[in-house]
């Protein structure tokens, strides 16, 4: 396999954006993406997309063909492929495009992530986000996508003493780290009061300890490491040293503990080992945290800190920007947003900003090595991607 | 020559319901309810209320207030999103309720929370053209809201009547200033029981966008700011959208806390502007500038500045409510009883 970098990024800004279609939404990601790269559209070999439910949200399937043309690029006839892997689609779409450089088969690949959700109303957003449950064992008996989160999130409280406060510091953290960038969704600072006092969602997650269903859409373009100086300077270019991707059971409840998701576990394993890198040697980390809990649970099963601990890690400040190991620079899903499609791929475009010390406010100092961690719905889908500051 | 707002009246039910009796039975927070949307009760038309007897009681009372003869009206509009009929307007039933005479044009508005406004509008056109000597303006609703629903908080009912003419005016119209857009915020298909609506799409880019931009273009046409005015009024959805919209516009709580009705009342829905209008017009003092902004979905917002004038002090308020009066006179019912009243019960064929 061919070492991969990404050498340019791009992102809207994510939030209720009324006034823009899916198709305006990529296409501005992609855009800025090509040219933060350099790389002229000719150059391009193949794209994948990331996109949760563009079938549902906005009735349009068929979003690979849709983008290649919407970027001007349909007379190049390259293979253009959607990615559907619930709020995975971006991550898996970022993984699909690596493996396509590494092979060889393609020297320049545009991967990017989109979610269009303000044009249904709230119920159908609610009943699409179940979609990414099993819908014959949990969304058929009412299950939603914050109510299996609320599960582990009593259970974590249960077996380890996990309190609302610190499921709150998660949210206040990220919210912290959101107001410092310039693209997310609720770029301003919340009080742990404010959090544990926000109406209840699914006991214990209130609603600020939810991120909130939005739009938005993101991209990275990647290129053979061997190419990079083709269209930019290599200070400039972004190593992908690992990308993994590992399933679970669909259900919640056919896996023998619900205080971790067995996938990303896997998945970490196995990035960290090909990358011959242990937790110690993450400098920033983006992670999933859909729910305040997911991101309790990602840092533990990650390997940054003891499983059960995580509560007491984020409440001690230690995964601030500022911290021993920052987690969610970016604001993370909570407070830059989470349109499904978009994220996995907005959080490797934080990485690449931070390890190429173009983050501004929120910029972790002297940051080397980062990871990003994108979550399939309950944990049936995991990918996790580690990167390096060319040498 | 000075075209206004000759008399007004004003009509809600007595029967209420508190937003904690919602909440009750939908097992939600009443603290975050009343919290997140400011409502703490709404009032619940009783069985043989409608927005025709509605209509025909604040009529009434800005009839008696103006005393003038209801045969010189010219034109009745009646503004709802809950017309009795579908077909068969309920400005002919308000013209022979209060005596008016044939020889009138009449019909029904729709235009959302906003048809009301809209009618005061044709009014003054008419009346400023000389086509008419008075105009009679009502909006009034019962407003649905599906059980369960958000807006089962929220829906009221009320009506507000306001006689527009040039000669005794209390409260001449200025300027008034609409935006309109095709917008589908909130909105009730024929034949359906209950409307929809689009979430949060109805604050930012629907209330928020169309009440700013008719309210910034008013004053610049009034040459007015927010600070030249004693009151401010507007739609009233819930009680959280008004007071910030009008904190956004540079109001402050001074000036908008007499119109502020929906707490206490729910959103009346076409009357829910105007009956704040109506609270401010009984306490307000000849020379007082008062702002306006209905709203409507689907979407626009019709703005207005009025100048009381010395002309209010004439008005025969006797033997007619004040808003307070009404607001305070009230019996508070149950869940069931509001069900029961609202025709949320289906009885079976044999009942």
């Amino acid at each position: 396999m061919r070492d991969v970098a990404i050498i340019g990024q791009g992102m809207t800004k994510f939030g209720e954006l009324w006034e823009r279609s899916l198709r305006q939404l990529v296409t501005e990601a992609g855009l800025a993406a090509v040219k933060d790269a350099g790389v002229p559209g000719d150059r391009i070999d193949a794209m994948y997309v990331g996109s949760m439910s563009a079938g549902r949200f906005v009735g349009q399937e068929h979003v690979g063909a849709l983008v290649v043309d919407e970027a001007g690029l349909a007379h190049h006839h390259i293979p253009s492929t959607r990615i559907e892997a619930a709020d995975a689609s971006g991550g898996v779409a970022l993984r699909q495009g690596y493996l396509a450089v590494a092979s060889g088969d393609a020297d320049v690949v545009v991967v990017g992530g989109v979610e269009k959700m303000t044009d249904v109303i709230d119920q159908e957003q609610t009943n699409t986000l179940a979609t990414v449950l099993d819908q014959e064992w949990e969304a058929f008996f009412g299950a939603t996508f914050p109510s299996v989160y609320a599960l582990m999130a009593q259970r974590h409280a249960h077996k380890y003493g996990t309190t609302a406060a610190q499921l709150a510091a998660v949210s206040v953290k990220n919210h912290e780290h959101g107001a410092m960038n310039p693209n997310a969704a609720y770029p301003f600072a919340i009080t742990k009061d404010a959090v544990l006092k926000s109406p209840m969602v699914a006991d214990p997650l209130r609603m600020l300890d939810c991120a909130a269903n939005l739009d938005g859409a993101a991209a990275v373009v990647l290129c053979a490491a061997d190419k990079v100086a083709e269209f930019t300077r290599k200070d400039r270019a972004v190593k992908i040293l690992a990308s993994h991707q590992a399933s679970d059971t669909l259900a919640m409840h056919d896996r023998a503990s619900i205080t971790e998701l067995a996938a990303t576990k896997h998945a970490a394993k196995r990035a960290y080992e090909r990358a011959r890198l242990t937790p110690a040697d993450i400098d920033v980390a983006e992670v999933h945290d859909a729910f305040t809990i997911a991101e309790i649970l990602a840092i533990e099963d990650l390997g940054f800190y003891a499983k059960g601990s995580g509560g007491a890690a984020a409440e001690k400040g230690l995964t601030s920007w500022k911290g021993e190991k920052p987690v969610n620079t970016s604001g993370g899903l909570k407070a830059r947003g989470h349109p499904p499609g978009a994220t996995g791929v907005a959080q490797a475009a934080e990485i690449v900003q931070q390890l190429r010390g173009e983050a501004g406010k929120r910029q972790v100092a002297d940051a080397e090595i980062g990871l990003a961690h994108n979550v399939g719905g309950s944990g049936g889908t995991a990918v996790v991607t580690i990167f390096g500051r060319m040498k | 020559m000075t075209v206004g707002i000759v008399s007004y009246g004003a009509a809600i039910p007595r029967y209420r319901i508190k937003s904690e009796e919602i909440a009750r039975v939908w097992g939600e927070d009443p603290d975050s309810i009343k919290k997140g949307l400011n409502v703490h009760e709404k009032t619940v038309p009783s069985p043989d209320q409608d927005t025709t007897t509605l209509s025909v009681e604040a009529a009434r009372v800005a009839i008696k207030r103006g005393r003038f003869d209801p045969k010189t009206i010219g034109a009745i509009y009646v503004g709802s999103e809950s017309h009795v009929y579908a077909v068969k307007p309920t400005a002919t039933i308000l013209s022979e309720a209060i005596e008016a005479s044939p020889y009138l044009t009449a019909a029904d508005f729709e235009f959302a929370c906003k048809a009301g406004t809209a009618a005061i509008q044709t009014c003054v056109g008419l009346v400023g053209a000389g086509m008419i000597e008075r105009g009679l303006a009502v909006g009034a609703d019962t407003s649905q809201g599906a059980p369960g629903d958000a807006l089962e908080y929220s829906a009221s009912a009320g009506a507000a009547a306001f006689v527009i003419g040039r000669e005794r005016v209390i409260a001449s119209i200025n300027h008034t200033v609409s935006y309109t857009t095709d917008t589908p915020d909130f909105w009730r298909r024929e034949g359906q029981r209950y409307p929809t609506h689009g979430g949060r799409f109805t604050g930012e880019p629907s209330y928020f966008r169309h009440v700013q931009a008719a309210s910034e273009r008013l004053m610049e046409r009034a040459d007015m700011k927010p600070a030249s005015y004693q009151y401010a009024v507007f739609h009233q959805p819930n009680g959280k959208f008004p007071i910030r919209v009008a904190q956004k516009l540079g109001f402050n709580e001074p000036q908008f806390k007499t119109g502020l009705l929906t707490p206490i009342i729910g959103n009346t829905y076409s009357g829910s502007s105007v009956l704040g209008l109506c609270a401010i017009l009984d306490e307000a003092k000849p020379g007082d500038r008062i702002f306006m902004c209905a709203y409507g979905s689907g979407a626009g917002a019709d703005a207005f500045d009025i100048t009381v004038t010395d002309e209010i002090r004439n008005l025969h308020r006797e033997g007619t409510p004040t808003m307070k009066q009404l607001i305070d006179d009230k019996e508070y019912v149950d869940y069931a009883t509001y069900a029961k009243f609202r025709g949320k019960i289906i009885k079976g064929a044999s009942a």
